[in-house]
């Protein structure tokens, strides 16, 4: 090779950087492609049209709201549909969303703000139509969230960069605002934690997908030393008591007495450990749902008895119900529809 | 993180055809096979960092992996690539059939390896796959360290050795500066969002594109413009065996120097929990997190030619010791009653002239105590003892953080440090015979 002249040299690397340059540039443009085409709508897609959306008891009835994720021009904004009639037509709001709860009239909205360089991530709490009343930082990308059934609470997750025990840059951070003082609880870590009935402190403690019970009772998942827990939240006394162990993303009943969630099942693969399973708070017995897939959500109950959740889908993700008694079998409700709650 | 990565095993060496011709002065000290050298260290740095910079954010909102489970993997093949080192330091001083050290050939399947692997992630959908094509990465970044090394000590008169490693170092820190940026700009340019929410990866696939562009550019650069010979590096019948490799620690001044660099590694706090200190102690917002990095190399790479010069001037040794002094007062100040931007700057400039002080005049201060047709092994033999002694000081630390909290645990790796810095200055007051190149 050192034979070869100097403008031998320059003329090989001067060539190499053209060719280089043109499959760079090719590859950039042929994404820029792909990511435009989803701002059109495709053909056998969900129809979606703007109108308005509310968080009151529609006089259509009860509706499902959700981010609607079908390629088109109201791609990731929140979308409504009759909740009998998920697959219909969607009502598109304008109001973006990476993830959203409502209950009792109060919405959140996790979004991102893309900035030159770096995205930021806000949790925005809505009013009933979907206005912003007030919004707080968020340090990383949103996960998880959800509002108390009276509307007066509204909790999110987002992971976290360098907040981890093992040097790694992720872990989770959990917060939770109370909407008539916007008295904000920033971090749950905080907390004074009960484990096995004792108090209990170390540095590896991860806290993530708050479920409310009422205005002072919650459940989420407390994670330390390698292991999950289901913890039991009191916000005034600001304690954590943990009750059960393998619980993520746990998601209370409307009657307060069943938990949906994920349970990391032995002899998973490591990328797919998940299964949806139902805890019974009273005997503390576990169910499996007949969903026999890995899920990496925290579930929505549904008024009569079944668990909503998202899959992966052609368009990111679809929604799928299954009984929360291990009976029947998964059946999806609609496509292209992400982090899903029932309003009115 | 990637800061102390990028620093301790990047790229090859450059022959003296290519680039530099910045008065007299500057070209008697940095040989072109330096910069040429430096020059495959930037681009392939540009091209990993790409892809270290998305890597976690890919892995865990496409994938689904854990933190946890991308930090026990990414520890686990540091390890593993500190060890690679050695079999690459090795492999490199054995002769060719033409009597000359096979450190650029060595180099080069280092760099090919890695850059191999770029476009492999465009197919690698499941997480073995992906920890499979890593693995894959850090051997040839093992593979590479030592002959890249070994290369520029032996292209470089021996009294200008210190500013040569500090020119490598600045220009492959420039490239861990650069790669984030240019991962972000493509993400931006490809529309994409920055996370793969909603199951896209056109985004990343793009960066990975580049990134392989970009790695072959730079494993070019290493066959066109670094010399097959360097200067000092004669013809020789005599390929160093396994036991000779061996035998190098019998050499008092390999000997001292890879103790002194053990010892100084244990108490070296890694700098991703250094930077979770930063956060903690001195009270930054989390948004600022990420930029964290980006201070400690602007000033490494501001530091990196001027201290290696001054390392020529007053010794290696003496600046090795006195780069970790410096770290000493970043624990210091991180356990001081100061809080806000002042003194994270304070910490990132400190933090940043330690690495300039002791990365580079490491190898500078190995090269050395080591005979030219074992330069390989033995600058590997002292990068590896570094790099696995700083592995075990994260675990212990990690483990002391657990039980007794960050600042405490800081407090005693200020006290161990400040003990190794008195013991090592002990052990290394004695001169050492300095080996002829």
């Amino acid at each position: 090779m050192n034979q070869l002249q100097n403008r031998t040299r320059i003329l090989v690397l001067l060539v190499a950087v053209l060719l280089l340059g043109a499959v760079g540039t090719g590859a950039v443009l042929y994404a820029a492609d792909r990511t435009a085409r989803r701002d059109q709508a495709q053909p056998g897609g969900p129809a979606v049209s703007p109108g308005h959306v509310t968080l009151q008891t529609p006089s259509g009835g009860r509706q499902l709201v959700f981010r609607n994720m079908a390629w088109g021009p109201h791609r990731d904004e929140l979308t409504a549909v009759p909740a009998d009639h998920a697959d219909g037509p969607r009502t598109a709001s304008g109001v973006h969303c990476l993830r959203f709860y409502a209950a009792g009239g109060t919405g959140i909205c996790l979004q991102a703000e893309h900035g030159a360089l770096e995205d930021t991530y806000r949790a925005v709490v809505l009013d009933d139509h979907l206005k912003e009343k007030r919004s707080f930082p968020a340090a990383g990308i949103p996960t998880r969230s959800r509002v108390s059934p009276s509307g007066h609470l509204a909790a999110w997750t987002v992971f976290v960069s360098g907040d981890s025990y093992a040097g790694t840059n992720f872990s989770t951070r959990t917060s939770i605002v109370d909407v008539r003082d916007w008295n904000l609880r920033d971090n749950l870590e905080t907390f004074d934690i009960i484990k096995d009935g004792r108090p209990y402190q170390a540095h590896d403690i991860n806290i993530w997908g708050v479920t409310f019970a009422d205005d002072n009772t919650f459940y989420a998942t407390l994670a330390t030393g390698g292991q999950t827990h289901l913890v039991r939240g009191d916000l005034a006394a600001r304690t954590l008591t943990t009750l059960h162990d393998n619980v993520e993303c746990p998601s209370l009943s409307p009657d307060g007495t069943r938990i949906a969630y994920k349970k990391r099942v032995p002899g998973l693969s490591a990328d797919a450990p998940w299964r949806l399973y139902v805890l019974d708070l009273a005997t503390m017995t576990e169910t499996a749902t007949a969903e026999q897939r890995n899920i990496d959500d925290q579930a929505v109950w549904t008024d009569t008895g079944t668990l909503l959740y998202a899959l992966p889908g052609d368009y990111g993700a679809d929604l799928w119900t299954v009984p929360a008694d291990g009976s029947g079998t998964a059946r999806r409700v609609t496509q292209a529809a992400v982090a899903p709650a029932y309003v009115g | 993180m990637y800061v102390a990565d990028s620093r301790s095993s990047k790229a090859p060496v450059a022959p003296a055809t290519a680039p530099g011709r910045r008065g007299a002065a500057l070209r008697a000290a940095v040989p072109g096979a330096v910069v040429a050298l430096g020059t495959v260290s930037l681009v392939t740095d540009i091209s990993s960092e790409m892809v270290s910079a998305v890597l976690p954010l890919y892995l865990l909102t496409g994938l689904g992996l854990s933190p946890l489970g991308f930090g026990l993997l990414d520890g686990i093949q540091n390890g593993f690539s500190a060890l690679v080192r050695l079999a690459g330091g090795h492999l490199a001083d054995r002769r060719g059939a033409d009597g000359a050290a096979r450190h650029k050939a060595v180099a080069a399947v280092g760099y090919g390896l890695s850059a191999l692997c770029k476009p492999l992630l465009l197919f690698a959908h499941t997480v073995p796959l992906i920890g499979a094509v890593i693995a894959v990465d850090r051997t040839g970044k093992g593979l590479r360290t030592a002959p890249r090394d070994a290369m520029i000590s032996l292209a470089t008169e021996p009294e200008h050795r210190g500013r040569a490693f500090g020119v490598h170092r600045a220009m492959d820190t420039a490239g861990a500066l650069l790669g984030p940026l240019t991962a972000f700009l493509v993400l931006r340019l490809a529309g994409g969002p920055l996370l793969a929410d909603g199951g896209e990866r056109h985004g990343y696939d793009a960066v990975f594109t580049v990134s392989a562009c970009i790695a072959a550019l730079g494993v070019l650069v290493l066959l066109l413009f670094v010399p097959n010979r360097l200067g000092s590096d004669e013809t020789s019948t005599s390929t160093p065996s396994l036991r000779d490799g061996i035998r190098l620690l019998r050499l008092p001044g390999l000997r001292r120097l890879t103790l002194c660099a053990v010892l100084l590694g244990l108490t070296t706090v890694s700098d991703s929990f250094l930077y979770l200190l930063v956060q903690r102690q001195l009270g930054l917002a989390t948004n600022l997190f990420p930029l964290l990095p980006l201070g400690t190399a602007a000033a490494f790479l501001l530091l990196a030619v001027p201290l290696g010069a001054l390392a020529d001037r007053i010794g290696r040794r003496r600046l090795f010791l006195a780069g970790h002094a410096v770290l000493l007062l970043a624990y210091g100040l991180l356990l001081s009653p100061l809080r806000g931007l002042p003194a994270v700057l304070c910490v990132l400039v400190l933090h940043g002239s330690f690495y300039a002080a002791t990365d580079g005049v490491l190898a500078a201060a190995a090269a050395d105590a080591v005979p030219a047709d074992q330069r390989g092994a033995g600058l590997a033999l002292v990068g590896t003892g570094q790099a696995l002694a700083r592995f075990a000081c994260s675990l212990l630390f990690g483990a002391l953080w657990s039980a007794i909290g960050g600042a405490d645990a800081l407090a005693w790796s200020a006290g161990a440090l400040a003990l190794c810095v008195v013991g090592a200055a002990v052990v290394l007051r004695e001169p050492t015979r300095e080996v002829p190149s």
